[in-house]
């Protein structure tokens, strides 16, 4: 006898503002909590502590803004999807916002399984534009790129140039301009709120060799800083980073799990891809 | 009104836990800063985690922005490595609302729950950028005040803060910022100048009942003890009387809980069930210093929990008072509100009582508390012996504990925490021992049902404190306090199942200075502020050579603020406020418990007389004369219900409403917060 089939949504949401520095634990107890409060019936674990099943895909660290965040949730029975969207965000705190819920296939893989990949706009502080950009040129070259990092305990020298599927200089840039809105009153460059950098565009693979944005920073610092230089970091800084797509690849082709919604279909139904 | 946060913000990647900064609670108030209005800033000296669900700051926030002619924000203490970067960056203190830089409000005021945050008062006062001596601030600096139960003996403090305020909060927050409003600068001079003249508002301040300002006193000393405190200003009050509001249903706060981005302690909804407590433990001070008990009626209660789950989106709410398990008929509401969540339908609503006293719990309780997610569960028997839990008047005895453990095993659970004192008065090996033989006694139960059950012990050092029975009692050396900790150690290492924790000694001596202390350790806190003593309720950054030294340069003995026997005429510190208890009461209580006789719980035994309800006009108000399961004080004894027990029954969800229940009613006698 097959089991009874199993109902789950995933949900597509963004993070933005002040609370990008709510961590990825803290973000799955704000949606616990969302969730309550519109009375999607959630399904629970077994057990001596039930738990609502819940399950996010690939951790964002604290500090980074999203427009593409997934979770799925599994239900005890099929809500209002079309609605579902706009009553969670209303349930949820400023700055995070469901952009659309869609019903998940049987057997759909998880996020964890299927993101292959993602695109991150990275703002880079600490060092003029021309220089970042050698940097960028240098490590698009290089035919490897050794990092040296701490996993699980264990210090381990890897490669990481196979990560970086895309890398280019969107740009310099003036400043921050945040959601509550780039002080009238200048702030002193530095450590201040109006700071000068250079943007990034990234993708980076989620695969065999996987590499985070700031990792990156770390290793575009150390080849600015050419062998000689005082600052083995190159002085680069990580200024906002933002997470703009998660992808999954089959045989070659490019998606989305959950397509963004442009304005005429936004929060309708659509089937996860 | 300016704001940090265009400074802030970049530093914030750079520290621990960042999103206990950025405020953005559901239920937070952000009023617009006018500068027309009082404003207050609600300020808890230490983390966010530990001082966001403060019940009495969440309360006082919320009045306060309710009012018209006021406004409110809220500040914690930032840890230590943001502190660092702010310092720096020259980043003052700053309220979470609308990251204000808190020297910007008329009022910070502070919520004391431990004596061990009072450096890190200090450090905010300095973060705020104001002076931290009182004498040194101006009609430009904010009014430094403090509330909560540590104000019992605020003469530490004395020089450091403006305004004290005893007891409930609830109703002499709204007249402090009356006065304020009076005593406020033109609106063009706001907020660099705050009020018109500082003095002039203080000496009004110090004339509302419960509110005391110590620089309007004078204390004089007569070798290690005090001899006088007298007012320097004529038309002051000689005794500064704490304040009590008569009916919790007037006060139905917090309406909108906090609820943080980020996980805090308590993190759950709580509702206040119940204020005051009559067992009558003798170490307990909240339970002397909040008397008389003023339930809540049980459907405000339902009402409260159910419109808080909806709001908030909590599956969780925790029952608050002394002792829950007294709260009339307890498992009837628990039940309720356990089927209310069902009928919601979202979800599992799990129930949680805080306080648990074992003579209450019984398979009932237990059998609803699993329904839904259980948490754990501790009981607190206090002491190992009957002997001394006589003397300490917490009547429980062994059997009582083993049926509430055994209930607890049998529905489920598979450890129980149990919490007990050590240094309790008249102490011997014999009852420090006791301990570990009732955890190995619990085991045994425990087996019966879980192979794997297991009990924690948790012993903390006894600090007696100021309006209990054990005021005049000299505190256990921090040398002998670790003797009996390595005593239970021995004892316990090969018990299987038993696992002990204890609370530093040292840390237990530290908060003795500041517990029974009067103005000569002010400067002794301010010395291990300036060392670097902040966050001492942190291990890691506690060092007792701060204490000890300081004292020593102060040349004050730790033997006569700590482990003196006071006696029985001496002039205490804190003998000018009233806490509402009879100092004879509290006295015969003492010699009662020296002769090892326990006091049966007033609210259903003729009256003791301790001043608490009497001396207020107010009575208990619960909403049954019986006493719940386990008898008065699991003693056993019949009791006596009716009769002289001076007792307002509440009614009933379904009968009819006495008429004459707020008869005896003081309008002035408001609640406590804290």
């Amino acid at each position: 006898m097959s089991p009874p089939p199993k109902l789950r949504l995933r949900i597509r949401f963004t993070k933005a503002g002040k609370i990008r520095f709510v961590s990825h634990r803290d973000v799955a107890r704000l949606f616990e909590r969302a969730m309550r409060i519109v009375r999607l019936p959630v399904a629970y674990s077994e057990g001596f502590s039930p738990r609502p099943k819940l399950s996010f895909g690939l951790a964002l660290s604290v500090g980074h803004e999203s427009d593409a965040e997934y979770l799925d949730v599994e239900v005890t029975e099929m809500p209002d999807v079309e609605t579902m969207a706009a009553a969670l965000s209303d349930a949820l705190p400023d700055g995070l916002s469901v952009e659309s819920v869609v019903v998940l296939e049987q057997g759909a893989a998880s996020l964890q399984q299927v993101i292959t990949s993602c695109t991150w706009r990275i703002e880079v502080l600490g060092a003029p534009t021309d220089s970042v950009a050698a940097a960028v040129a240098a490590a698009l070259d290089a035919p490897e790129l050794l990092l040296e990092r701490v996993r699980k305990g264990k210090t381990a020298v890897a490669d990481v140039r196979p990560a970086i599927l895309a890398l280019r200089v969107a740009g310099p840039f003036g400043g921050t301009p945040t959601k509550e809105g780039t002080p009238a009153t200048g702030v002193p460059a530095g450590d201040g709120g109006l700071q000068h950098g250079t943007e990034l565009e990234v993708e980076l693979s989620n695969e065999n060799t996987s590499l985070r944005p700031s990792e990156l920073i770390e290793v575009l610092g150390r080849l600015a800083a050419g062998s000689d230089a005082t600052e083995p970091d190159g002085g680069l800084l990580e200024g906002r980073v933002r997470r703009t797509h998660q992808w999954i690849e089959v045989d070659g082709i490019r998606s989305e799990p959950v397509s963004r919604p442009d304005a005429s279909t936004r929060h309708e139904l659509r089937r996860a891809s | 009104m300016t704001s940090v946060w265009p400074l802030l913000e970049p530093l914030l990647p750079r520290v621990q836990k960042p999103a206990r900064y950025i405020g953005c609670e559901d239920g937070a108030k952000a009023k617009f800063p006018d500068p027309g209005l009082v404003s207050w800033c609600f300020t808890y000296p230490d983390t966010y985690e530990v001082g966001l669900p403060n019940q009495g700051l969440q309360i006082l926030y919320e009045i306060v922005n309710e009012r018209l002619d006021a406004r409110a924000d809220r500040s914690y203490a930032p840890w230590v490595d943001l502190e660092e970067l702010m310092r720096q960056e020259r980043i003052p203190l700053f309220s979470v609302e609308h990251h204000t830089p808190a020297g910007e409000f008329d009022a910070i005021a502070f919520n004391l729950s431990a004596e061990l945050t009072y450096t890190n008062l200090l450090n905010c006062i300095d973060l705020a950028g104001l002076p931290i001596h009182s004498a040194d601030r101006t009609e430009r600096d904010s009014l430094i005040m403090v509330g909560g139960h540590c104000t019992y003996n605020p003469e530490p403090l004395a020089d450091f803060v403006d305004v004290v305020v005893l007891g409930d909060g609830e109703e002499v927050v709204g007249e402090i910022t009356e006065v304020m409003v009076r005593h406020l600068a033109p609106t063009a001079d706001r907020p660099t100048t705050k009020f018109a003249d500082r003095r002039a508002l203080l000496v009004e301040l110090a004339q509302l009942e419960s509110v005391y300002v110590p620089s309007l006193y004078e204390m004089t000393y007569d070798g290690p003890k005090v001899a006088s405190v007298e007012p320097l200003v004529d038309g002051l009050p000689t005794l500064i009387e704490k304040r009590t509001v008569a009916d919790l249903a007037d006060w139905p706060y917090p309406k909108e809980q906090l609820v943080p981005l980020t996980e805090v302690v308590h993190d759950r909804l709580n509702v206040e069930v119940f204020r005051g407590c009559t067992r009558g433990c003798r170490f307990c001070q909240a339970g002397m210093i909040t008397r008389p008990v003023r339930e809540r009626p049980a459907d405000q209660v339902r009402t409260m929990v159910g419109e808080g789950l909806r709001r908030t989106g909590y599956d969780e709410v925790t029952l608050t008072s002394l002792s829950t398990a007294d709260f009339s008929n307890v498992e009837d509401v628990v039940t309720d509100l356990i089927n209310d969540g069902d009928d919601a339908g979202c979800g599992p609503v799990s129930v949680s009582l805080p306080s648990l006293r074992v003579d209450a719990f019984g398979v009932g309780i237990a059998a609803q508390l699993q329904r839904a997610k259980r948490g754990g569960l501790t009981f607190a028997p206090e002491a190992g012996t009957w002997r001394m839990r006589q003397i300490i008047n917490k009547l429980i005895r062994e059997e009582d504990l083993y049926q509430a453990v055994d209930a607890a095993f049998s529905q489920g659970w598979k450890r129980v925490k149990l919490y007990f004192l050590i240094g309790l008065p008249s102490e011997t090996d014999e009852d420090t021992l006791g301990i570990a033989e009732l955890a190995k006694n619990c085991v045994a139960i425990g087996k019966k049902h879980n192979n794997r059950a297991s009990v924690t012990v948790s012993v903390g050092g006894f600090v007696p404190k100021p309006f209990t029975p054990f005021q005049w009692f000299g505190q256990n050396t921090a040398e002998e306090l670790q003797r009996k900790v390595n005593l239970l150690r021995d004892a316990t290492r090969k018990m299987r199942g038993v696992q002990l924790k204890w609370h530093d000694p040292r840390a237990t001596l530290a908060e003795g200075i500041a517990s029974r202390g009067d103005r000569r350790i002010g400067p002794v806190i301010e010395q291990v502020w300036r060392n670097g003593g902040v966050f001492q309720e942190w291990s890691e950054h506690f060092d007792i050579e701060r204490w000890t030294t300081a004292m020593a340069d102060h040349g004050l003995r730790v033997e006569d603020f700590v482990y003196r026997h006071r006696t029985e005429g001496e002039v205490l510190p804190w003998d000018h406020l009233w806490a509402g208890l009879h100092k004879d009461f509290l006295w015969q209580d003492w010699q009662d418990a020296l002769a090892e006789v326990g006091l049966e719980d007033c609210r259903w035994t003729p009256c003791y007389d301790c001043g608490a309800c009497t001396g207020y006009g107010i009575e208990h108000v619960v909403a049954s004369a019986t006493p719940p399961a386990g008898g008065s004080q699991g003693t056993g004894q019949d009791l006596t219900t009716g009769g002289a027990v001076p007792v307002t029954v509440l009614p009933s969800r379904h009968g009819p409403a006495p008429e004459n229940r707020n008869e005896n009613r003081i309008g002035e006698h408001a609640e406590a917060s804290a």
